[in-house]
Formats: C-alpha cells, structure tokens, sequence
C-alpha cells in the first residue's frame, strides 16, 4: 500500500495569466492576490488544471517539454512552493 | 464645519471643511485658477481641533474626512494648508477607487504621457515641475490615474509640493505659491500651484508612453527595466492595487506591456531633465 498524493491547480477560468518578458503573471480570482511566476511553474498550473495528477504523472506529462532529470526533485520543489502560495492543492491521498 | 470651499482636481472634487478660517483662505489662493467645482463632492476632509479647546488654546489641525487613519498626527494652525493637502491625498490613497492609483508624476507632450514613478525623495516633484518650465504640460505630481477601461493616464494636477532645497530650484513663471511652511514633519514645504495651461487642460487624459523610475543624488546612470520588473516595482508604488482587484491586475499588465520602462539614476535636475529628455526622443 502506497500513499499518494495527488496535486491539483484551480480550473483555468479562476486565473488570469499575463506574460511579462520571461516571467508570467497570475491573478488567482477566488482569493484576489497576484504571483509572478517563472517557468515551469506556469505550465505546471496549466498540466494541473483539469485533472489532479500525481508528481510521477505530471513529470511524465512534463518530461516532453521540459528538460527534468528523472528524480523529479526540481519539480517537487516547484510543487512544494505552489502549494505553499495557495495556487496548488495538495492532499488527496490516495491508497494505490 | 465653520468654513469651508470646493476644490475641483482633473475628475475628482473634493468638499474641505475647516473649523478656523486661515486654511481655507489658504487653499482658495492657492487654487485661484482651478475649475470651477461641480455637482456633488466625491470626497470630504476636515480640519478640526481633537479637542475643543484646541481651537482656540495652541490650535491644532487634525485630519479627518470620509477616511481617516487614527494615527495621524494633528499640525499646528500655521500648517493648516498642509494639513488639508495631506487630507485630500488620505481621501485618495484610502478611498479611490475609479482609477488605478499610482504614485508617480505625470507630465505630457505631443499628446502622450510621460510617467515617473518612486518613493518620496526620488525627485519627481522637482522633475515635472521642471519640465512643466519647458514646454510639458503638467499633469500631477503625486498621483498618476490610470482608468482601468481605458488605459489612459487622467491628470490629477494638484500643486507641487517642493520641499526643502528644490524650493529654490524650481521656479516657474506664472505660478501661484502658497506659503513657506518650515518645521513641517517633512521639513520646510512650499506649494505650487501649476500653470494656468496646464489646469485649463486638466480634463485632458493622455496615454502613456514613456515610464521612469527616476533617482535623485546617485551617479548618472540609465537601465531599461522590464515588464515584470516595473509590474513589481508598479504593484509597490500603488496605493490600491489590491483593493481594484482583476480591474487593477488588467490595468496594471497592460500598462507594463505597452509601455517601455527606464530607470534613471541622476545627480542634479539638469542632468535629470536632460536624461528623461532624450530618453522620450528615442522612445
């Protein structure tokens, strides 16, 4: 039995996304605060916006695009600080 | 309220009541040339004694008005014009919320708008008053308006307020002076009331075209600064981003997409003027 924890970003129609020379900026319309972000994490919001996926899923949906090293450790810390600015829901555990 | 007058600055109209009359004499000289005032006031201040007695026994100005901030500190009545200028931006930075508020000078030429924006100290006070004496029109010293639908910059042209040595920098032909008030909390202060040209056109919005983060006292130096950074630098020098909401992320993005931004560091005005100068040449 296996924990795992599935991450989720809000639907697309609750951010504003404007692009600003490298970074993007996001309006988060449910809580009214504005992020700027850099790369991935924009298009980690986008992979995450219509389904909850695993860090393992949402590697493999970045791997294409991205250049990730296999762990996924840079990807986690990206997470990690998604969650912790509220853009990103943690938490729906799962018994696989 | 005892006294009071009318006071009328771009789109927005203020009401000032005073408990004692020198302030509103004060403020009626120094907007002598300002369009006339109409309808009903978008924001009221008043200048009232905390206690009663305070009329009268070593009076003090305290500010209060549709908003007010429980720790502002009341001025002595010689202060009177400074605390009612100081009441009408608290109306401003608490309570406005038709524009997106930024805290920057604006001036305009060939139609467009030039917009400096920086904390108090940077020089934008002295930098568009001074351009103001070379053929800029004037458009405000403190707040530049953004209208959220538009994208164009409102003048809101309420007199300069120079402050210590750049009183004797600027001189401006033609304008109208309050008094010198020394000993004020940001030193010694003199109000300028633009010139009559630039009031006359006071209803005139213009579109940005140029944006600067000027600073005073450093070693001349001129550096593009991108969108994302004046977004940041944007967001800090807004009294109400946050309160406009998605009206201010779209005002506030779109302005730093479509306008190019400089930084300018500058010893003096002369040097000042002439960077911002032909940075606008070259735009």
């Amino acid at each position: 039995m296996i924990d795992v924890v599935r991450f989720r970003a809000p639907p697309a129609a609750a951010l504003i996304a404007a692009p600003l020379d490298g970074l993007t900026a996001i309006y988060h319309r449910p809580s009214g605060t504005t992020h700027l972000l850099a790369e991935p994490a924009p298009q980690i919001l986008a992979a995450l916006a219509d389904r909850g996926l695993s860090l393992h899923e949402l590697t493999a949906a970045l791997a294409d695009a991205y250049d990730l090293d296999g762990s996924g450790d840079a990807l986690a810390e990206r997470l990690d600080e998604l969650v912790e600015a509220g853009l990103v829901e943690a938490g729906l555990v799962e018994r696989a | 309220m005892r006294h009071e007058t009318a006071i009328r600055v771009g789109p927005v109209s203020f009401r000032i009541g005073s408990a004692w009359r020198a302030p509103i004499a004060a403020l009626d000289d120094l907007y002598r040339d300002y369009p006339a005032a109409y309808g009903v006031p978008d924001y009221t201040v008043r200048l009232e004694p905390p206690r009663p007695w305070r009329r009268v026994i070593r009076p003090q100005v305290g500010i209060a008005g549709d908003f007010t901030l429980p720790e502002a500190v009341p001025l002595p009545l010689a202060h009177g014009l400074l605390a009612a200028e100081m009441g009408m931006n608290l109306q401003m930075a608490l309570g406005h919320r038709r524009h997106l508020l930024l805290h920057a000078a604006s001036v305009e030429r060939d139609g467009a708008a030039l917009l400096m924006a920086g904390e108090s100290g940077a020089g934008k006070s002295t930098l568009s008053a001074l351009l103001a004496t070379r053929g800029w029109r004037f458009m405000g010293d403190e707040f530049a308006l953004i209208a959220p639908a538009t994208g164009l910059a409102h003048p809101f042209p309420r007199p300069v307020s120079l402050k210590n040595e750049s009183i004797a920098t600027v001189a401006w032909p033609g304008a109208r002076s309050g008094p010198v008030l020394v000993d004020t909390p940001k030193g010694t202060i003199r109000h300028l009331a633009p010139d009559p040209a630039s009031l006359a056109a006071m209803d005139r919005p213009a579109r940005p075209a140029l944006l600067i983060f000027p600073r005073f006292g450093h070693a001349a130096a001129v550096r593009a600064v991108g969108a994302a950074e004046a977004f940041v630098r944007l967001t800090e020098a807004s009294t109400n981003y946050v309160a406009l909401g998605e009206a201010g992320f779209a005002a506030l993005t779109r302005l730093v997409r479509e306008v190019p931004a400089v930084a300018v560091d500058y010893p003096d005005g002369a040097s000042g003027i002439a960077a911002v100068e032909a940075l606008w040449a070259a735009r």
